[in-house]
């Protein structure tokens, strides 16, 4: 065992780790905010009266966070064209990774929503406000203060979980590293570089996090 | 319909050869992950102040790597340093190495939740740190850890998936290598999709069990 | 007196809501007149709650009808049949009626103005401009005019239950239900509620209270109502409920109360 660290062919192509970096936190941005709006649709579902939508929304939760992420990229980039859908392989992965977070978030929203004082839905609904607007303008922004940060995490998770992307050839973060590592065989340094912007990443993304929840008032 | 029970037909061994090593993946990499997990934990909470800052360390780093890149580190440094590893045998360090940081965490989270009397009246009775280890505290971490126990059980299976991108023949590479022969990627992605879906919800099921059993004894 | 000023402003008929098996109200008859101030004591699960929330429309009611300044609130019929009305039907009903909740119930994520002015802006259709100069003015009433743009987390609780106050009455409605107001409060925080209240009474608003606070109740009320177990049991002017001639019910919870 005499392996000599040289970090310069890595250094070489660090531009290339940060674009790839770029592309993750674009994949999933893009994803994340798509699957917030699935998550709030499906965690009201979840609450609702009627039946079917618990159920509809019951059953995308299960389904989606007990298949594989990997399988549903595969699903979504190879075999939706044979189906007709033609996505390319960003818009794929986008659609993949929304639709999965979009069942961790419902989790997420539906906690935020049950999170929600009764009182303040009565306060609303005395004044007179109908229920689509105390649920605009109440329970809405006091369910997005209550899950910051659950919403924080997810993110995070989804971020990590963009390195998948890797398998259907998206040069990010991952797919760059491997191709260096492949390229220069400078193994151990490629990858503590590359898992350490990716902890780094995670680490500014919790701080900014935190920052903004202190902007917030707490309820 | 026919032609891809047919084709399932023709796949059945592969698939469900790969089927088990999905399986026995995910057992090895939480059960290593668990003795890990064990040893992480209770050092958070109990070891003295500078001997808590390895493990730390090692959980903030599995928790801030993706999966994926543990797996391809785990697959590709070994072999630099002399080690040899095969492919599987990498894949489940790398799912060991990530399910022990996140039981460690677990378990840290729960012997912190367990009000402080209760290791009060231990030592008051007299019991030594490893009694009250083992008779007081973590017979009430565990409990509450067990259903993110089968949590992470279920996230190992669908980890395991991610071994197929450094040629371990669990369920999904049989799946990709059956779809190159028959060209039924709809139909065998959803399979394999399925498969996945019956062993986590089991898994699932097993794990609410087990909760409601315990919560209300 | 005029015509407008002797028919009821609120009449409730033969009221009656079961929670699944257990009837809270089991045929309830009141009427208050314009200006009036009602109050309702009575012992906990004697249903004096349960009555305001369906006043608001908070509750469904299984029987009777309530009558607010001429309008059958509530229900309607449709094809012979009781009917619940629409969401947007209750709800402008709701806002002619303000209620302020034991638990002060402030929109945590807005400042005292922003609770305020929320139901003038969507119910109301006010301007902005003019959604918080009047919002300003009631907050001002209330002793609050300092306060405008602290959350509820930066108030105390009589401060939030005054907020609360403004919230029901700056949307001037026909009639304002008071929910056990101060039986969150800490002791010495009660008054300053209360003397809001006082004030509110002696410019002519109309009030139905619950309250465990006789002193007030006797002080502020025209008459007094005593439920037991869903019924009303008693009603007359506070002299004659608080003086000698009462039913031994009637004494036997005020002792209690410790009047």
């Amino acid at each position: 065992m005499n392996y000599a660290l040289h970090f310069g062919a890595v250094w070489a192509s660090f531009d290339k780790l940060l674009s790839g970096l770029a592309i993750g936190l674009g994949l999933a941005v893009a994803a994340v905010a798509i699957g917030c709006l699935l998550g709030i649709l499906s965690a009201f579902a979840s609450v609702s009266k009627l039946r079917l939508l618990r159920m509809v929304s019951g059953f995308y939760v299960l389904i989606i966070r007990n298949t594989p992420l990997l399988v549903l990229v595969l699903l979504a980039y190879f075999a939706l064209p044979s189906a007709g859908i033609r996505l390319d392989k960003y818009e794929s992965f986008i659609a993949s990774l929304a639709l999965y977070s979009g069942a961790y978030l419902t989790e997420v929203f539906r906690a935020g929503l049950l999170s929600v004082p009764k009182g303040i839905v009565e306060a609303a609904r005395a004044i007179g406000l109908t229920r689509l607007q105390t649920n605009l303008h109440v329970v809405a922004p006091v369910m997005l203060r209550n899950v910051l940060p659950s919403l924080g995490n997810t993110f995070i998770g989804m971020f990590k979980d963009s390195s998948i992307a890797a398998a259907i050839a998206i040069p990010e973060l991952t797919f760059e590293a491997r191709k260096i590592n492949v390229d220069t065989f400078r193994v151990v340094e490629t990858w503590t570089v590359a898992s350490g912007l990716y902890i780094a990443a995670c680490f500014t993304i919790a701080f900014l996090l935190r920052r903004l929840e202190r902007r917030f008032p707490k309820f | 319909m026919d032609a891809f029970l047919a084709q399932l037909w023709i796949a059945r061994w592969p698939l469900f050869d790969g089927f088990l090593l999905t399986i026995g993946i995910s057992v090895a990499a939480i059960v290593l992950g668990t003795l890990v997990g064990a040893v992480v934990g209770i050092s958070l909470v109990f070891a003295p102040k500078l001997a808590r800052l390895p493990f730390v360390v090692y959980v903030d780093v599995m928790r801030g790597t993706p999966v994926l890149v543990l797996i391809l580190a785990a697959f590709y440094i070994p072999a630099v340093l002399g080690l040899s590893l095969s492919a599987t045998q990498a894949g489940v360090l790398a799912l060991a190495l990530f399910a022990g940081a996140h039981i460690g965490e677990l378990l840290r989270g729960a012997l912190q939740a367990i009000p402080p009397g209760q290791a009060e009246a231990g030592r008051a009775i007299g019991l030594t740190f490893p009694q009250l280890l083992a008779h007081v505290l973590l017979p009430q971490a565990v409990r509450m850890a067990l259903p993110p126990w089968i949590n992470t059980g279920v996230e190992l299976i669908k980890g395991s998936s991610l071994l197929s991108m450094i040629g371990v023949g669990e369920l999904l590479l049989r799946t990709q290598e059956v779809i190159g022969r028959n060209f039924m990627t709809i139909q065998f992605y959803v399979f394999a999709g399925l498969a996945y879906l019956l062993v986590n919800v089991v898994l699932d099921t097993i794990g609410r069990t087990i909760e409601r059993r315990l919560g209300t004894r | 007196m005029s015509d407008a000023a002797a028919r009821p402003l609120l009449e409730i008929r033969g009221l009656k809501k079961s929670f699944g098996d257990v009837e809270v109200l089991k045929g309830v008859d009141l009427a208050v007149r314009p200006s009036e101030v009602v109050t309702i004591i009575g012992s906990s699960g004697s249903g004096k709650t349960t009555l305001l929330r369906c006043v608001n429309l908070l509750e469904e009611f299984q029987g009777g009808a309530i009558v607010l300044d001429g309008e059958t609130i509530g229900y309607g019929e449709a094809g012979g049949r009781r009917r619940r009305l629409r969401d947007a039907e209750l709800s402008r009903q709701r806002a002619m009626t303000g209620m302020v909740f034991q638990s002060f119930n402030l929109f945590p994520h807005l400042s005292a103005l922003g609770n305020v002015m929320l139901g003038l802006r969507k119910v109301r259709r006010m301007a902005k401009d003019e959604a918080r100069t009047l919002a300003a003015d009631w907050l001002n009433r209330v002793g609050l005019g300092n306060r405008l743009d602290n959350v509820p987390s930066q108030l105390s609780g009589g401060q939030q239950q005054r907020v609360a106050i403004a919230r029901a009455l700056a949307m001037n409605p026909k009639l304002v239900l008071l929910d056990e107001i101060t039986s969150a409060l800490d002791p010495e925080l009660v008054q300053e509620v209360l003397s809001v209240i006082r004030r509110i009474a002696a410019d002519g608003a109309t009030l139905l209270i619950v309250t465990h606070e006789m002193r007030f109740a006797r002080e502020v009320s025209d008459r007094i109502v005593f439920m037991e177990k869903g019924r009303i049991a008693e009603e007359g002017p506070p002299s004659e409920i608080f003086g000698a001639a009462r039913s031994a019910r009637l004494a036997e919870f005020l002792r209690n109360s410790g009047h």
